[in-house]
């Protein structure tokens, strides 16, 4: 056999080549948030279309939800009405919720995982980018338009292309206090933003297997931050493990079945990928970006580029722009970089292992005065009712950061969290660009372990050299 | 959908490599349950010069002047031109449902994003890729010709330039003719219901557990 994981995964879900090219494949998971979702399930009304498979479908409120008082509605009218019309969505089409009030409410792509919603094999869609995170599970999992939100609820498929196959096998070990941001950062660094563009990358090698599933999220997560359609892992024990006994896996003689054909979903050895990329995990430092575009970033013990350096005159001037944005100069260090906020949580960073190593940083220090504001924001309820059972929120708590309810907050800055004009945030989320936390808002993206670090001295700083 | 057969329009040049959808289409205007009405908010951030709201009157916030989609010249623009990785980001539909409401039915780039190229074919915005020689020289001649328009033909599968030069451009058949009929992807797949079923059947014998 030679067949790469990606070409397991496809093959598995071709319903029909079509005559042109294109292959209907067909769609196991589907997770829905407030979103993406209203002007699709507008679309099934007005054609009078039910869903084809609706027990597939899981919903979740997360963009939109306040992270503070749960009591209170969100004041922004418009973000009531897109909760609401979730609600009301869900109730009229008989769609499994998890609504702001259930403990199981969280980020959609922290709670798919954690409910065992999303398990090998499968292919998982999303109206959301950051879907690539579940092909950490050897799932095909990838972010789609509202289009198609629509249409997979009214048919279980999409219409597609086969991409190109990457192959990123990170050799090695990872030092100590490098983690799994830091390796998908310095990945998106070498291969660009738009790196992976039309193609699936299959993350692999000691590094990434070493990696808890947690850690191989994160990596899948920032998959689409590199352009790809959607990033995988193989699945192996640490996969099976971590699925196991979750609410919504397979128990009893049906594991025992899904066991054997999940522990198939790797590549084979002879597996033929168009491109392979060859990644030295000792060289990875921990990453601190510096730009507007997650690809502009370096090592904590690194400058900040001089836009005079590079050839590509594009480039140059895309840096020149960042440098602006950024208020950063040339050849200034990393370190002496001061942060305003700081934001641990997000899809990318905001599981229990996450808030367990930002937590360990913190322990008995207090947050800078300088930092005005340091937010944990739990991914879900679970892990929320974990970290507290861990006795994690009270050293967040006593280090002068607010806990706060799930949500994806100020990643993206759709809820009342969000960064002031010109403030500079240390952020675990996964994406710089400009506004993302808020019109004129500076992000720098790091670990959580990175963040924490930065909440306590104010600037950036090597966290292995204060561990 | 709407087809799209051809179009002649001015070009509107936004010389800048990996626009994402958050710049295209700020955060804050996801909140709406529509499709429509996001043109005044195309490029927000760079259009205007105080943060926008969604409730605002966008007729009577203070413009940018120094942004190119207030630039006179660009006005009534059907056509963006751009650079790499256009649309890169979010998967956020609205960035497409915001260009075409704003008047937008072709953008030409050397490359874009995977998840923005399909939205654009769902809503019948025609996305061209081009070498980079040919945009680098599309770039210096709408820079230096005021009211420089392009004719955009799907059928013939070609750009023609003021002067009459015919650029051809390549795009898959399935999309072509998706855009040419403005067929719903929906109901095409729908008349595959009978081999949807049939896999159904096959794939629940090999993995049950998922059903």
């Amino acid at each position: 056999m030679n067949k790469t994981l990606y070409d397991k995964l496809w093959d598995a879900h071709v319903v029909r080549k079509n005559e042109d090219g294109t292959n209907l494949i067909y769609i196991d998971r589907h997770l829905v948030h407030e979103v993406t979702s209203p002007q699709a399930f507008e679309g099934m009304r007005l054609t009078g279309r039910q869903p084809w498979r609706k027990e597939t479908i899981l919903a979740v409120p997360d963009h939109n939800v306040p992270t503070t008082d749960r009591r209170v509605s969100p004041t922004d009218p418009a973000a009531r009405l897109q909760l609401q019309t979730l609600d009301s969505n869900c109730t009229e089409f008989s769609i499994t919720e998890f609504p702001i009030h259930d403990v199981r409410q969280g980020v959609v792509h922290v709670i798919g995982p954690e409910q065992g919603a999303t398990l090998p094999g499968m292919t998982v869609v999303c109206g959301d980018s950051h879907t690539a995170t579940h092909g950490a599970f050897g799932a095909l999992a990838f972010g789609i338009g509202t289009s198609e939100v629509e249409h997979v609820m009214a048919t279980q498929c999409l219409v597609m292309k086969k991409s190109r196959s990457m192959l990123i096998s990170v050799e090695g070990k990872l030092g100590a206090g490098v983690t799994a941001k830091d390796l998908i950062l310095h990945i998106i660094g070498q291969i660009g933003t738009a790196g992976g563009t039309g193609c699936v990358i299959e993350f692999a090698g000691d590094a990434v297997t070493e990696l808890t599933m947690e850690g191989r999220m994160t990596v899948c997560n920032m998959a689409i931050e590199a352009g790809a359609r959607a990033g995988m892992i193989g699945v192996d024990q640490t996969t099976i493990d971590y699925v196991k006994g979750r609410p919504f896996a397979p128990r009893g003689e049906m594991l025992t079945k899904a066991e054997i054909a999940w522990r198939e979903l790797h590549s084979d050895p002879k597996a033929k990928f168009d491109r392979i990329i060859r990644i030295n995990a000792a060289a990875i430092e921990p990453q601190v970006s510096w730009g507007t575009s997650p690809e502009m970033v370096v090592g904590v013990r690194g400058v900040v580029p001089d836009p005079a350096q590079e050839q590509d005159s594009v480039k140059a001037e895309s840096i020149r722009k960042a440098l602006v944005y950024m208020d950063l100069t040339p050849g200034t260090s990393i370190n002496e970089i001061a942060v305003d906020k700081v934001f641990i949580g997000s899809c990318t960073n905001g599981r229990i292992e996450d808030l367990r190593a930002a937590a360990a940083l913190i322990r008995d220090k207090k947050v800078a005065k300088s930092v005005t504001q340091a937010l944990v924001v739990p991914g879900s309820g679970l892990v929320k009712q974990q970290a507290e059972l861990e006795g994690l929120d009270t050293i967040f708590k006593e280090a002068g950061f607010e806990w706060r309810q799930p949500g994806c907050s100020m990643c993206l800055a759709m809820n009342a969290d969000r960064l002031a004009s010109g403030e500079r945030c240390a952020s675990t989320s996964n994406r710089n660009f400009e506004g993302r936390q808020g019109q004129g808002g500076r992000t720098h993206l790091v670990s959580p372990a990175m963040a924490a670090a930065a909440a306590v001295y104010g600037h950036f700083v090597d966290v292995r050299e204060i561990a | 959908m709407q087809p799209f057969t051809r179009q002649t329009s001015i070009v509107l040049p936004i010389d800048r490599a990996n626009i994402d959808t958050d710049a295209i289409i700020p955060k804050q205007y996801l909140k709406a349950i529509g499709k429509t009405g996001f043109g005044p908010n195309l490029f927000d951030d760079w259009r205007y010069l105080e943060p926008g709201e969604p409730y605002m009157d966008h007729s009577r916030r203070q413009i940018n002047p120094d942004c190119i989609l207030n630039d006179e010249r660009y006005l009534g623009a059907g056509i963006l031109l751009t650079r790499d990785n256009y649309g890169c980001g979010s998967s956020r539909e609205h960035a497409v449902w915001a260009m075409v409401d704003y008047g937008i039915r072709v953008v030409i780039a050397p490359s874009f994003a995977d998840i923005f190229f399909n939205n654009t074919l769902n809503n019948g915005l025609l996305a061209i890729t081009l070498d980079t020689t040919i945009i680098e020289q599309l770039f210096a001649e709408v820079a230096s010709n005021e009211g420089y328009t392009l004719t955009v033909d799907l059928e013939a599968k070609t750009i023609t330039t003021p002067k009459g030069e015919v650029i051809p451009f390549e795009i898959e058949a399935y999309r072509r003719k998706r855009l040419l009929e403005g067929l719903d992807d929906i109901d095409m797949t729908l008349l595959q219901a009978n081999a949807i079923r049939a896999y159904e059947e096959r794939r629940k014998a090999k993995v049950p557990w998922l059903f």
